[in-house]
């Protein structure tokens, strides 16, 4: 076990510093950073000016380590248009970005399982294929649009809920359903494979000659041993909905940090961008991680591997 | 997997059902692909002509539609039909491009990895889940933010991003038949690694990558009209479907037309891609779930 945790962090960590490393070089190689800081009107000597004020003159190693360590310490410098520190604008932004995450992570398993669990039970039945039907459209359903259109149904036309904004809980609800829409396909095939394997095994056959009930065969002995999987990839799963939730956020106009990102780009805000980024990918390392000790705590066949 | 007995009638439903969906799906991106090339000869007007005189006029079923612009005009006047049709044109391109791109990527890394063993397969498991831990919205979101955007651009991101799931594909199949008999045989023919890599190993892997190509298509194409939406992806004035639904949702709430338009036609891609995904799937038997 304690192999198998410090190889998984080794990775982790190795990744993140990739992905650091990565974030750094994009925004050195993508032009002179002090001439896109100073603006179009600056003369020669105000980027000069910025140049040495930002420490740009120096050797590019230097500024690698200098940003690096700043970074790892939670400092991503100042934002250009909003005047203060970039890590307070995120956390400012990120409770609610979670919020989203979190609430579209729950609907979608309150969809995924059952679902799975009845196609699985009734495999190769109209009931199976409704439900992989439903997968596919999920799937196929291009979630601005689907944002879009709930706000025209619902918000408009039958005025259940508000269409956009940051207020109420009310405000979550839309965003949280169409955020779940997807996660939830890949979630109900993972449930639905992991049960149809579950099913067929011995133990249940076991379980069935001793007279067990129905219902204590499915959810004890069958999804005990399905959800396995489908418990650590709902943690990946939280992050790409993070990742996704740029979208949706815009959509909605839900103040996150993906609309934070989004709004930062069209002001050229880039250290606001390349925080929002930053940050966002080191969760989803986090949560990967997390996703790999879930399975080998849950499942002790993975431990040695 | 499962061995448990189903009535004689269930297996032949199923292939029924499964033939049914391949069809659908083998049709609508065959439909879409043939409107795609011929675009020019379709569209019946100039998807970039705009005529502020004539905005927002319906489609001809509704109230207030004409039978000039079939499906009426959007909020510059530029007739809907034609722009849906080099619409389709902009989501195959990507479509296809962004296959190609990755897949190359995905295949080379994935077939060294798995042939060779060792030192190169952690590297490349390594570059799998580095790729895998930066969710592909933030790297257009970044890129936008330093680049601009352009129709080059949003194929580059999403061709140098979306290779991960050939490459776990290819790893995982070449390591199944890199210790088959005929491998070992053509090895022992003298064979260089190569041509065991090109001549033997490819084209025994290939049906799979197909699966994963379809697959990624339909992503590709999603991601194109997400990031197109929030104005990261293809630039203005290009018929993206994904553009046309960003520029037009001002409207969205007197004409909802405006956006459901392009909306069904991207979902009705999609879902023939991933149907004619999953036809391949089945009659291969690949296995995508790791």
């Amino acid at each position: 076990m304690l192999h198998f945790l410090r190889r998984r962090l080794t990775v982790a960590i190795l990744v993140a510093l990739t992905v650091l490393t990565l974030s750094f070089l994009l925004t050195r190689l993508s032009g002179d950073l002090a001439i896109s800081i100073a603006g179009p009107n600056a003369t020669q000597e105000d980027v000069e000016l910025i140049r040495r004020a930002y420490g740009l003159d120096r050797p590019l190693w230097v500024q690698y380590f200098d940003w690096l360590w700043r970074a790892l310490q939670g400092d991503f410098g100042d934002s250009y248009f909003f005047k203060t520190r970039v890590a307070r604008l995120i956390m400012e932004r990120m409770p609610i970005t979670m919020t989203l995450g979190l609430c579209g992570l729950f609907i979608a398993l309150c969809v995924a399982l059952p679902l799975g669990i009845l196609a699985a039970v009734r495999e190769n039945t109209w009931v199976d294929r409704s439900v992989l039907m439903v997968a596919l459209i999920g799937q196929a359903m291009p979630s601005f649009w689907l944002g879009l259109t709930l706000m025209i149904v619902l918000g408009l036309n039958l005025g259940w809920l508000p269409i956009s904004g940051t207020g109420s809980w009310q405000h979550y609800v839309m965003p949280s359903v169409v955020l779940s829409f997807s996660a939830i396909p890949s979630l109900m095939r993972l449930t639905r494979s992991g049960m149809i394997e579950a099913l067929a095994s011995d133990y249940i056959r076991t379980a069935r000659a001793k007279g067990l009930s129905r219902l204590s065969i499915l959810v004890k002995h069958g999804f005990r041993n399905a959800a396995i999987p489908v418990v650590a990839i709902a943690a990946v799963q939280l992050g790409f909905m993070l990742g996704g939730s740029i979208v949706i956020e815009t959509v909605f106009a839900l103040h996150g940090v993906g609309y934070l990102a989004w709004e930062s780009i069209s002001k050229n805000d880039f250290p606001v961008v390349q925080a929002v980024v930053l940050v966002l990918a080191l969760i989803y390392i986090g949560l990967t991680l997390l996703s790999d000790l879930l399975n080998a705590v849950l499942d002790p066949r993975l431990r040695s591997a | 997997m499962s061995t448990v007995l189903q009535p004689a009638g269930a297996s032949n439903r199923r292939r029924i059902w499964r033939n049914a969906g391949a069809v659908l799906g083998a049709g609508i991106v065959g439909f879409v692909t043939l409107v795609a090339i011929f675009a020019p000869w379709l569209a019946p007007y100039d998807p970039f002509t705009i005529d502020l005189g004539r905005r927002v006029i319906p489609p001809m079923w509704m109230e207030g539609g004409t039978p000039t612009n079939i499906l009426g005009t959007d909020q510059l006047g530029r007739d809907y039909l034609s722009r849906l049709i080099y619409g389709a044109r902009v989501s195959m391109i990507i479509g296809v491009a962004t296959i190609i791109t990755s897949g190359i990527i995905g295949t080379v890394l994935g077939v060294m990895g798995g042939f060779y063993g060792g030192r190169v397969d952690d590297a490349v498991v390594f570059a799998i889940t580095a790729r895998l831990s930066i969710p592909v919205v933030l790297v257009a979101l970044a890129v936008a933010g330093l680049l601009g955007t352009s129709f080059t651009l949003v194929i580059l991101v999403l061709g140098l991003l979306l290779w991960d799931r050939f490459a776990v594909v290819a790893r995982s199949t070449t390591m199944q038949i890199r210790n088959l008999d005929y491998v070992a045989a053509a090895r022992c023919a003298g064979c260089s690694p190569m041509i065991v890599l090109l001549k033997e190993v490819l084209p025994n892997i290939a049906t799979h990558l197909a699966v994963v190509a379809t697959l990624e298509m339909a992503l590709a194409i999603l991601l194109e009209a997400a990031l197109s939406f929030l104005g990261l992806g293809v630039p203005p004035p290009l018929p993206s479907w994904g553009l046309m639904i960003s520029e037009a949702k001002e409207y969205m709430f007197f004409s909802p037309w405006i956006i459901m338009i392009p909306g069904i036609a991207l979902f009705i891609l999609v879902l023939g891609v991933n149907l004619l995904g999953d036809a391949l799937r089945d009659m291969l038997g690949t296995d995508l779930s790791r």
